[in-house]
């Protein structure tokens, strides 16, 4: 029960912060927006490539407005020494990282909501149903490896330059399979692999992983 | 009869090769104030950090009311209270959010209702839902005290606590260390200034070169004297 409450609190924190500062939010939408603006004046689309572009131009836009709002969750606060004060409390680092999470889940599917209807305008494709599960599944990955990472890029000097190439590689997978599902509901492909599957175990895979390492990343 | 309510034993602490601690030992009773000085990189904060929690220790031992505090470290960290001679507050939330957040971190029963009291006693009550962005250096020193009361922590850690106070926060600090040790808590702080440590101390120790190169009680010590050994410590 302390566990929920102290998460919710970290959460509740964060969100209001947040809201206050405007800083995350604010910074990744623009991002986002202006990437899917960028790709679509740089690709010439027509009907038959556009499963093949848009897919890609969407989830470029989110992992890299991601990575954006990522690197602020645990840099702002130890730059500011208020991460010692956190650590501090009597409270389970698995609490820290899950509200982290959670918050970083919410940041970012604030960005994707914005993102999403101007990506179907602009590539002038349909939003399907289908497509919550593999933005769900999608952003889950990408957040519970950028949370545990953004910890341990902010202990360093190099934070901003860290952060991505620590994390770049490890979610080429779930990325690859949010791409290829997303193109598979444009243009139905009879032999595709299980692109959902793949993520939801990536998912598992790694948030466990996160959850269990996160107190060594945190520590002095 | 008062017993050791924190005790360290050969304390190491190391940052990569260079030694900070280099085996201090020290004792603190139940209803006693300790005062700590030392020139700058004695190792009196990187003591604090390791006693709070903060950072790990390299070797040694640590017995926070007779809780290894390596081994029992959540329940060590809950009779701790910490304050850094920075204040180290949420800034875009307001005195009361600040306080209530943390109240929530340390489960403190009727949270609200002890937020306020805190705040009436550092004397920042009017001021509970102004943004902490808006306070000053000294008043949000203040409100960094009340944070570390809220949970009611047996020993009280303070870094160079009487950083950026104003004549009458000094004396709110006297105040409250006071009543920590009639409730029956421990202090140990550290601080630049000799005259606060000869004034709120029961002991006084001195650290240099990442040890405890000596340790008296307070009242057996002349200004006088304790300013030669203060001064011969910072050479």
């Amino acid at each position: 029960m302390i566990f929920l409450e102290q998460t919710l609190a970290i959460l509740w924190k964060d969100i209001r912060c947040e809201l206050r500062s405007k800083q995350t939010w604010m910074g990744m939408g623009m991002f986002a927006l202006l990437v899917l603006v960028i790709f679509n004046f740089a690709f010439d689309l027509r009907v038959d490539n556009k499963a093949a572009i848009a897919p890609g131009a969407l989830w470029v836009a989110f992992v890299f407005a991601s990575l954006l709002g990522l690197g602020r969750t645990i840099t702002a606060e130890r730059e500011k020494g208020l991460m010692d004060r956190l650590l501090l409390c009597p409270v389970d680092r698995k609490a820290i990282y899950l509200a982290k999470l959670l918050g970083n889940l919410l940041f970012i599917g604030v960005v994707e909501v914005v993102a999403l209807p101007v990506f179907a305008a602009l590539f002038n494709v349909p939003l399907f149903g289908a497509l919550l599960p593999i933005v769900l599944l999608g952003t889950l990955g990408v957040a519970a490896i950028g949370t545990l990472f953004s910890a341990m890029a902010a202990a360093t000097h190099a934070r901003e330059l860290l952060l991505p190439v620590l994390v770049f590689p490890l979610i080429v997978p779930v990325v690859i399979g949010a791409v290829r599902a997303t193109g598979d509901l444009m243009v139905v492909s009879p032999n595709a692999p299980p692109w959902l599957g793949l993520m939801i175990a990536f998912d598992v895979i790694f948030l466990s992983a996160s959850m269990l390492t996160f107190e060594f990343v945190i520590k002095e | 009869m008062s017993h050791p309510y924190l005790e360290i034993i050969k304390l190491k602490k190391n940052y990569g090769l260079k030694p900070v601690l280099r085996g201090v030992d020290l004792v603190v009773e139940q209803g006693q104030r300790v005062a700590l000085l030392g020139a700058n990189g004695a190792g009196k904060t990187t003591l604090l950090r390791v006693l709070a929690g903060l950072a790990e220790p390299d070797g040694g031992q640590v017995c926070i009311d007779g809780r290894d505090m390596l081994h029992d470290e959540p329940q060590a960290r809950r009779a701790v209270g910490f304050v850094t001679h920075q204040p180290y507050i949420y800034d875009d939330l307001t005195v009361m959010e600040n306080l209530l957040f943390f109240a929530r971190m340390y489960g403190v029963k009727q949270r609200h209702e002890r937020a306020r009291a805190l705040l009436e006693r550092v004397g920042l009550f009017k001021r509970a839902n102004e943004r902490a962005s808006a306070l000053s250096r000294g008043q949000s020193q203040r409100l960094a005290l009340a944070r570390a009361l809220l949970h009611s922590p047996r020993l009280l850690l303070l870094d160079e606590p009487d950083t950026g106070l104003d004549e009458e926060g000094v004396a709110l600090l006297e105040a409250i260390l006071n009543e920590q040790t009639r409730n029956g808590g421990a202090v140990l702080f550290t601080t630049h200034q000799l005259a606060h440590a000869l004034q709120w101390s029961d002991q006084i120790g001195l650290l240099r070169g990442g040890r405890m190169a000596w340790f008296r009680e307070t009242r057996s010590l002349e200004t006088s004297s304790a300013r030669e050994v203060y001064s011969e410590a910072l050479l």
